[in-house]
């Protein structure tokens, strides 16, 4: 179980920032290969600043950020680092570069010089991984918001890389759009074995990571699987996050005097708890 | 008389083009003064444009859309006056920051409403008191505060014209847990200080069923359901075939009934839930 992104002591601030505290103040974390990593913390705390270091647009100032042991300070290696982790960003409007789809998702291949053939391949695996084959030859502004960010994440995928990192993709999708982006990237994480590294708000997206970590003011105060951190809700509470509604719930019961299995946290495991502890 | 009434209202983009497309057909509403209604419903059902036909940013291609039982189109100077009455903040508002202070943002809007240097000084601080901007902002560049000041100030901005109507497209968008209960607080306070009608457009089931008291749901430029929130989340299947979700609490009720527990139908927050749970507990500790 190897790590592919390992993040050892990283001292980070952007310029101009030299009088005030680092946005990312001392992070360590390991991603392992293969795992669906979720990343949650307050704005500010410095998630999003961590993201761009893990494909090298930001290089920290201590420490260091390894992709499967390349340095990303090592410019030599960035076109390396880069086909490794790929980033999905929040407003798939702005990801958007071509005005025909397959010509979007082409763009990085055509970028890294892939002969025509290869590039064709490509495109049409990336498009069929996330179910956006049959949109090829449409007009990507005229696609809806999670149409969109399946596309952008169909651009990232046709470069195969082994981990893609998505900072609050799902912030300006509709439920339905939502689902199938994050329904997406579980899919290509458990059937394609590619590591997933999301950055999110919304809590009960969290619920089947393999890993959570949780920041606050650029350090990581909390990790583990999602049962171990969502038991701690008081000390989620204080850092000005939440947990998901299932597990707000059991909280609030076993205010109320119930008991209940340690590491309930679905839907389903909640309802027969519930159910169980009403019979 | 009802505070917006829209009668057949429909709207096309792009007519007489290949990109021709119908965003709005026939919509019929009221909305009476100091309502709280969230609008939900799939991209491209037609929320965004509905809304911005209220303060007339966009005009209809037929039908009529009518404030305080004027209709909007009757004037361009009514028009223009419409824009001070129904305050529209669009998804990310920080975006649309200009001025060099931050004050001088907030004030833009009274700046041109013709209003004295000292009432436009009490709108800013009182806006600006409204959404938790301190004064110690007031000199400082919009572009140096943080995401979520950014936030605060735009809306701000849009609440120093007092609108009689404030109109939110999803204000909370990628606003952690704490910003988003505090935007959602301010909004609340602001409606019962002023009495104000609010319309919240938002993707957020959890956030639209914690404070909303009136549903509308558009769906292919149609309203298809307009109702409590009650009454909308009981139709969980119909929601989600036409794209959208109930909050996790409804589902997790659902199940529970499954399960022969007697939760009540209308349970569609967390709080409301652990009611019903905990009185549960405490009939079957009775017998």
């Amino acid at each position: 179980m190897k790590p592919i992104i390992q993040v050892k002591d990283v001292v980070f601030r952007y310029d101009g920032e030299e009088n005030l505290p680092p946005v990312l103040n001392g992070t360590t974390l390991d991603i392992i290969e293969g795992s669906f990593v979720v990343i949650l913390g307050h704005n500010g705390s410095g998630k999003s600043t961590l993201a761009k270091h893990f494909n090298g647009i930001l290089t920290p100032d201590e420490g260091c950020i390894l992709v499967d042991g390349m340095d990303t300070r090592d410019e030599a290696r960035l076109l390396d680092i880069r086909r490794t982790v790929g980033m999905v960003f929040q407003n798939p409007d702005n990801q958007m570069v071509a005005s025909v789809v397959e010509d979007d998702v082409a763009f990085a291949p055509e970028n890294l010089g892939f002969p025509p053939d290869e590039i064709r391949t490509r495109v049409d695996e990336a498009l069929k991984l996330v179910d956006m084959y049959d949109y090829r030859l449409h007009s990507p502004h005229l696609l809806s918001g999670g149409q969109k960010q399946r596309v952008a994440i169909a651009g990232v995928i046709a470069m195969r890389p082994r981990c893609i990192v998505l900072d609050e993709p799902t912030a300006m999708l509709d439920p339905a759009g939502r689902h199938e982006v994050i329904g997406t990237i579980k899919r290509l994480c458990r059937e394609n074995g590619i590591t997933i590294v999301l950055i999110t708000h919304h809590m009960n997206e969290a619920i089947d990571a393999d890993r959570v970590f949780v920041m606050s003011n650029g350090k990581i105060v909390s990790e583990g699987t999602p049962r171990e951190v969502f038991s701690n809700v008081e000390a989620l509470k204080a850092e000005g996050l939440t947990v998901p509604d299932t597990a707000e719930l059991l909280y609030e019961l076993k205010l109320g005097g119930f008991k209940f299995p340690e590491g309930t946290l679905s839907l389903e495991e909640t309802a027969q708890a519930i159910a169980a502890a009403l019979k | 008389m009802p505070t917006i009434k829209t009668q057949t209202l429909t709207h096309v983009y792009s007519m007489g083009t290949p990109f021709e497309s119908v965003a709005l057909e026939n919509v019929n509403i009221e909305i009476a003064q100091g309502e709280f209604v969230g609008l939900i419903g799939h991209t491209g059902s037609g929320k965004s444009t509905f809304v911005q036909h209220l303060n007339g940013l966009l005009l209809p291609t037929s039908g009529r859309v009518f404030l305080d039982g004027t209709d909007l189109n009757s004037s361009k100077k009514l028009r223009h006056e419409m824009r001070f009455k129904v305050g529209l903040v669009f998804q990310y508002p920080e975006y649309q920051l200009f001025e060099d202070t931050v004050y001088k943002d907030i004030s833009f809007g009274p700046r041109n409403m013709k209003l004295s240097k000292s009432e436009i000084d009490e709108r800013v601080r009182e806006a600006a008191g409204f959404v938790g901007v301190s004064e110690a902002l007031f000199d400082k560049s919009p572009l140096e505060i943080s995401g979520g000041q950014k936030r605060r100030v735009a809306i701000a901005g849009v609440i120093a014209m007092r609108p009689s109507v404030l109109v939110l497209d999803e204000p909370t968008a990628g606003l952690d847990p704490e910003g988003c209960e505090s935007i959602l607080k301010n909004i609340s306070n602001y409606r019962t200080a002023t009495g104000a009608t609010i319309i919240l457009v938002s993707h957020s089931m959890e956030d639209i069923a914690r404070i909303a008291k009136r549903l509308i749901v558009f769906e292919g430029g149609h309203i298809v359901i307009d109702g409590s929130p009650e009454e909308v989340f009981s139709q969980a299947d119909r929601l989600k075939s036409i794209g959208l979700d109930v909050p996790i609490a409804t589902d997790l009720a659902t199940r529970l009934r499954e399960l022969n527990i007697d939760v009540p139908e209308c349970c569609y927050t967390v709080p409301q839930l652990r009611d019903a749970i905990l009185s549960l507990k405490k009939e079957g500790t009775r017998c």
